[in-house]
């Protein structure tokens, strides 16, 4: 009886059965890159706005405070979007006639509200709560990035619960002064050693709980 | 399958005991039962009990087998876990346009309001999420609700005001946004608007005019509402010939009589249990929420019973009564008697009482037969406390009970010191029967063209022999009128039905208790445009077009402009006077500004009045009350304790709650003794055929002396006398919605309707009853068998799952606790350093731990509702339950005390909430680490990790672990989603969920605290079941703390650890149950 299969097919064969292991490591691995890709988490992806509303403008070019808008961010869980009102406390002397505030005067005059497009979704089981971060010495550009430099709003972080932990572990790495909360320009992240040790100094200074509590479930999940 | 699982029979298990009754065998070891069952203790119930999944895991009971089901449903149980891989759509903000005052989003806020469900109204704190009312809390600043004043120096004692409601007032919120609620107002079925409404009324109005409005007739339930009433007078002037009247199924015809008999004038009583050692209750069931001020009675009644190291005293608590109660329960001594006994008891009781025997030489000689022995001790024990006693009666005993209960307080000189006398809360107190007799005469001659009904269900609920039906209604009346929050039986036989609005959605004003008027303000605008009374009754005034937050404000305007803004229908004035004279407009507008936001106003209550005692009654022989003949029964008729008298039936909270004593869901029952029982079941019972492991009852037919017929379903319950049946009204609703009646032409009516057998004379009790067994079954949906503790040392020692000794005991006794429990047991577990939360060292440590102290639990089940409300909890439905996959976090476990089954020595409640073992036995069987402990001793559930193995609930002793086996939550009606609290996740199917703690709660306390920079305070975290319980029974705090309030209870020696032997470790505790009884007295 002939051999159906060449000699070098066993060669052939032991590769696929090697490549097998190879493969399916690499489905898994792009699994998991796409699993925190932007793709997925929606980082840096770009949100059109009803109003093409520049924060690069507003808080860059302007300097108005974080605070004028987002009023609740330093005593409740949501920071606060501004009411039409507020937009309009300024807009109604300046840009007073700009086509692109006509949905905003629109808005004043009807009395309905303008409808934002969410940037930053957390999953509805995650209670993320901005005060008490504030209040703790995490800043506002260590989750949201250089705000002003946004034209147009997107995610600057993958707002997945990994993401979180890095800093729930070991919060000296991200913590600053909390003068300097809203300080757009203020260093990312404390990578030497001088710097960690102010993050120390900083996370007793404002008493931020232990490892133990900040990664319990019940702190952020319900 | 196993064969022998199929044998496990309730039905077979409950002729057991029954045969065993025969025999008279003796019974099983266990000093503490919950049901029946296990009691009796057979090897059926122990393989039950100790059964991996308890109830029919493994059997699928729907019509669709479970092959074809999974065939049919593969695929989509397969992409079914692709379903979290989808992108969440993207979500919008929307801010407001101009942000009102003091609302921030995501922030609760708080409004003061009143809950006028019946009688008189509870002060409630309502809190607000965006706009919507989403739970319901009691009122702490109201006067009502002021701290006890008893005992003094108590550390453990609450400072604040209580927060406390009854279920009623919890379950209010979800009849809000019920979507069976009436949308729209209509006109024989078709939709029509309030302006036609209106326009049709008018010219009706017009064409009686010249009448005086002969031909109008009002109907209402009792109106309390100061300014509703004040406008009803307004409009009686106007229309001198119309005629308004009052009916309510449950009244105080027997109070007000009673009243009018020994004091010449209708009163209402108010107690001081915080000033009384020794109560007596002739059937008065206090420690119910139906009974008026029974929020401050329990309190004030249980605070007397605590035990601290300044006081070593308790009040004694006697009862006299006819059907078990959670009163009964609660009661130091209890004598179950029959109703035709009862007069005789209380009259041989209130001449021992009086001694010397002034005015009752001639009452003969007293009753008693063999209870002479403890009549005499009563009557003994009371006159040592004279000016610190009660005696106080229940509303259905009949008015000569409540006339002697008036005079007792007489002789007792408790009047003034104990009980007080006031105006009654009523604006126009009129006797219910014949109000409604008067009624139906008018109509019967024809005198009545339009008849309006505002509120109420006088088709449903009207006695037998005064019934108002369409046959009687429907040529006669040309034209009837119904305003209802339900199309309901009534708005079926009336031309045009009004949708009322809820008390969330309506202005107006009430009164609480003790008269203290309290304002009704809205939380949202009406859902269904719904119309308040004041709204309806307006339209025939000649301002027709008033709305009613004006009708509100002008009243007491006017009030207050006089100067007196106490007005009840006597015309007498009282304390207010005291207030500031007569003001310009800006000063009342700051006044009543004030009034809404707190809720109430203040010093409103009614003053107490002296009146002295008649006693010509007291010498009236009454009727000789004939002797049933033998065989027939007794009947008993009460509200029922879940849906009070059908008002509530579309409640699915309410329904889906476990009745306190009998623990029946969804249903109600006809409640014997076991011995009665024996003696309707033995004939012609259905002795055949198992049935898997449901419930089921045999059902009877009840026939009463007028030879009216209902069939209901038979229940057993320890303790009732024999010969005597109760009933429960308010079941068996035709037009309540799809929760109180089913689906139209699909469901049975849920449970069955006790009214066809009520007659106006005999409204509460009746006799010459004979039952008979129809040999049908009927499956019940009851909770007694679910979630029974196993006990390692099952049935051979006395269980300590539930402890209580007496004062006596507890005083001069030791602690009661074992070697084991003092000195803690051995294990090879490393424990867990709660007080070293983290390394460093200025981080709080907080362990959150609970104490729940039986001595105080009347079981009033307020803490399951409140559970339900404040945590999304769904409502499962009567299939489910009898599967015993009910999902209320905290139950009520009743348990009986003694071993014989006609006369337990005692009832015992006990709320099992989680109890978050140290040592939780749940945490090391997941497989995904979806229960893990926080650093703060909390038993974390993380939802998102759960897949539904249920091996934690299988390896929970305590079994109070819950699993989500199909889509129990309502996901798409949109009212639901507005009610829903959004700090507490809301659950989806194969997920397991249990008490956390109102970790939500404590969450938002911490952050708060951390924003001011401090710790904590204690009594700041207040858990749902906490702030509602009236009784100060559950106390929840920081144990690391030696100083909290939890710590101190969990110090107590009563203190004990349920099932400690396990050496689980649970953060919560109970305090043992303390009684006091007589010592003079042998049980």
């Amino acid at each position: 009886m002939p051999q159906i299969f060449h000699h070098s097919t066993n060669a052939l064969a032991k590769i696929t059965i090697y490549g097998a292991v190879f493969i399916i490591v690499a489905l898994l691995w792009v699994a998991v890159e796409l699993n925190r890709s932007s793709w997925n988490t929606g980082q840096w992806v770009e949100r059109q706005q009803p109003v093409q509303f520049s924060h690069k403008h507003h808080v860059g070019d302007d300097g108005i405070d974080c605070r004028y808008c987002h009023t609740s961010v330093e005593t409740a869980a949501s920071a606060g979007m501004p009411s039409t009102n507020t937009c309009m406390n300024c807009h109604k002397q300046i840009w007073a006639e700009s086509p692109y505030l006509e949905p905003v005067r629109a808005s004043f005059r009807n009395g309905k509200p303008i409808e934002w497009i969410r940037v930053h979704d957390l999953p509805d089981y995650a209670y993320f709560n901005h005060s008490i971060h504030v209040k703790k010495g995490v800043g506002c550009s260590t989750c949201h990035g250089r705000i002003d430099e946004m034209p147009i709003l997107y995610q600057a972080n993958t707002l997945q619960m990994e993401w979180c932990l890095e800093c729930h572990r070991a919060p000296e790495r991200f913590l600053r002064d909390t003068k300097d909360i809203f300080n757009m320009t203020w260093r990312p992240e404390n990578k030497t050693a001088d710097e960690l040790q102010q993050g120390l100094d900083w996370k007793a200074k404002y008493k931020v709980q232990g490892k133990e509590i900040l990664t319990s479930c019940s702190t952020c999940h319900r | 399958m196993s064969d022998s699982d199929r044998h496990i029979n309730f039905k077979l298990m409950r002729d057991h005991i029954l045969r065993l009754q025969d025999a008279e065998t003796p019974r099983g070891g266990k000093k503490y039962w919950r049901s029946l069952e296990e009691l009796a203790d057979t090897p059926l119930f122990r393989e039950f009990v100790e059964r991996e999944f308890p109830q029919q895991a493994e059997e699928w009971h729907d019509p669709i087998e479970r092959r074809t089901f999974i065939k049919l449903m593969g695929a989509s149980l397969a992409l079914a876990g692709l379903s979290g891989c989808v992108f969440q759509p993207p979500e919008k903000i929307v801010p407001n346009v101009k942000q009102p005052e003091e609302y921030v989003p995501g922030k609760a806020l708080f409004f003061a309001t009143a809950a006028p469900l019946f009688g008189a109204a509870t002060p409630v704190l309502v809190r607000s999420n965006d706009g919507r009312p989403t739970k319901i809390e009691g009122n702490p600043d109201h006067p009502n609700n002021r701290p006890t004043d008893f005992p003094p120096e108590d550390p453990i004692r609450d400072p604040r005001g209580s927060s406390a409601t009854d279920i009623f007032t919890q379950a209010s919120i979800l009849s809000l946004y019920d979507p069976d609620r009436s949308p729209t107002l209509t006109y024989r079925e078709d939709i029509r608007t309030w302006t036609a409404f209106v326009g049709e009324m008018r010219s009706m109005l017009d064409e009686q005019r010249p009448k005086q409005g002969a031909g109008i007739r009002f109907l209402t339930e009792s109106i309390i509402s100061p300014s509703f009433g004040a406008q009803m007078k307004e409009l009686l002037t106007a229309l001198p010939q119309a005629k308004w009247h009052q009916y309510e199924p449950v009244n105080r015809d027997n109070a007000r009589a009673g009243a009018m008999m020994a004091l010449g004038q209708p009163v209402n009583t108010i107690y001081r249990f915080d000033l009384a050692q020794r109560v007596l209750s002739l059937d008065g069931d206090f420690l119910a929420p139906t009974f008026p001020g029974y929020l401050r009675y329990s309190r004030d009644f249980m605070a007397r019973r605590r035990i601290t190291e300044t006081n070593k005293e308790m009040n004694r608590l006697y009862v006299l009564e006819t059907t078990p109660s959670n009163t009964g329960a609660i009661a130091d001594h209890v004598w179950e008697v029959k109703p035709s006994e009862f007069e005789g008891f209380a009259r041989a009781l209130a001449s021992n009482v009086s001694l010397p025997p002034e005015m009752w030489g001639q009452l003969g000689p007293p009753y008693g037969g063999n209870h002479q022995d403890w009549n005499d001790v009563v009557a003994k024990d009371l006159r040592a406390h004279k000016g610190a006693s009660i005696v106080l009666a229940g509303e259905n005993q009949p008015p000569i009970i409540h006339a002697l209960a008036h005079a007792m307080n007489n002789a007792l000189g408790n009047v003034g010191k104990t009980v007080f006398y006031t105006d009654p809360l009523e604006v126009n107190p009129v006797d219910h029967r014949e109000s409604l007799q008067d009624l139906i005469n008018d109509i019967d001659a024809g005198r009545v063209d339009l008849l309006v009904i505002i509120g109420g269900n006088p088709v449903h609920n009207t006695p037998l022999d005064l019934k108002l039906d369409f046959n009687r209604l429907d040529p006669k009346v040309k034209l009837r009128v119904h305003l209802s929050e339900y199309k309901d039986e009534t708005s079926d036989v009336c031309h045009w039905h009004v949708p009322a609005a809820h008390y969330l959605e309506s202005w107006g004003d009430t009164r609480s208790y003790d008269g203290t008027v309290t304002i009704v303000q809205p939380l949202i605008q009406p859902l269904y445009d719904g119309k308040t009374a004041s709204e309806l009754l307006a339209v025939f005034s000649e301002q027709y077009d008033r709305k009613p937050y004006d009708m509100v404000k002008s009243f007491w305007q006017t009030q207050r402009n006089q100067g007196q803004p106490q007005q009840t229908a006597a015309g007498i004035q009282n304390s207010q006077q005291a207030a500031p004279a007569p003001a310009a407009t800006p000063d009342f507008e700051i006044w009543w500004r004030q009034a809404i936001h707190d809720g109430f106003i203040p010093d409103s209550a009614f003053q107490p009045k002296t009146i002295s005692l008649n006693s010509a009654w007291a010498n009236e022989q009454t009727q000789p009350t004939q002797q049933p003949a033998d065989g027939t029964f007794e009947l008993v008729f009460r509200t029922d304790p879940s849906i009070y008298d059908g008002r509530f039936a579309n409640n699915g909270w309410l329904q889906e709650l476990p009745k306190p004593l009998t623990k029946v869901t969804w249903d109600n029952v006809a409640i014997v003794s076991p011995n009665s029982a024996q003696q309707i079941a033995r004939e012609n019972v259905n002795r055949g055929g198992s049935r898997g492991r449901e419930h089921y009852v045999p059902l009877v037919e009840i026939t009463t002396q007028q030879n009216h017929k209902i069939t209901a379903p038979l229940w057993i319950l320890p303790g009732q006398p024999d010969g005597v049946i109760t009933l429960h009204l308010g079941y068996g609703r035709r037009l309540a919605g799809e929760v109180g009646s089913g689906k139209p032409g699909q469901n049975e009516p849920v449970g069955f309707d006790a009214y066809p057998i009520r007659t106006a004379s005999e409204p509460w009790f009746t006799s010459g009853v004979t039952v008979t067994n129809t040999g049908r079954d009927y499956l019940l949906a009851t909770t007694q068998l679910h979630f029974n503790l196993e006990d390692p040392k099952f049935s051979t020692q006395e269980r300590d799952i539930v402890r209580s000794e007496t004062l006596e005991e507890f005083l001069h006794g030791g602690s009661g606790h074992t070697e084991e429990e003092k000195h803690g047991h051995p294990t090879l577990y490393p424990g867990y350093d709660y007080k070293k939360q983290s390394e460093d060292a200025y981080a709080p440590n907080y362990a959150w731990g609970m104490a729940i102290d039986l001595n105080n639990c009347i079981g009033c089940n307020a803490c399951t509702v409140a559970c339900q409300s404040e945590n999304n909890i769904p409502v499962v439905g009567k299939t489910e339950v009898v599967r015993s996959r009910e999902m209320h976090w905290i139950r009520l476990d009743t348990y009986f005390k003694g071993f014989d089954p006609n006369h337990p020595e005692g009832v015992n409640f006990m709320p099992v909430p989680c109890m978050h073992c140290e040592n939780a036995p749940c945490e090391p069987v997941c497989p995904v680490h979806a229960t893990v402990h926080s650093a703060e001793g909390l038993n974390d559930m993380v939802y998102n990790r759960c897949v539904g193995t249920k091996y934690c609930s299988n390896n929970c002793p305590y079994k109070v672990r819950r699993f989500n086996f199909f889509l129990y939550q309502d996901w798409d009606k949109p009212t639901y989603q507005l009610m829903r609290n959004p700090d507490v996740s809301v659950r989806s199917r194969g997920v397991m969920e249990k008490c956390n703690y109102c970790v939500q709660r404590i969450q938002n306390a911490k952050i708060q605290a951390e924003l001011e920079d401090r710790t904590v305070r204690d009594g700041e975290i207040v858990t749902a079941c906490q702030a509602v319980c009236p009784t100060e029974a559950i106390v929840f705090g920081d144990v690391n703390d030696p100083n909290s309030r939890v710590s101190k209870l969990k110090q107590s020696e009563r203190n004990y650890s349920l099932l400690g032997e396990l050496n689980t470790k649970p953060r919560t505790t109970y305090l043992g149950q303390l009684k006091n009884p007589n010592p003079e007295i042998k049980s």
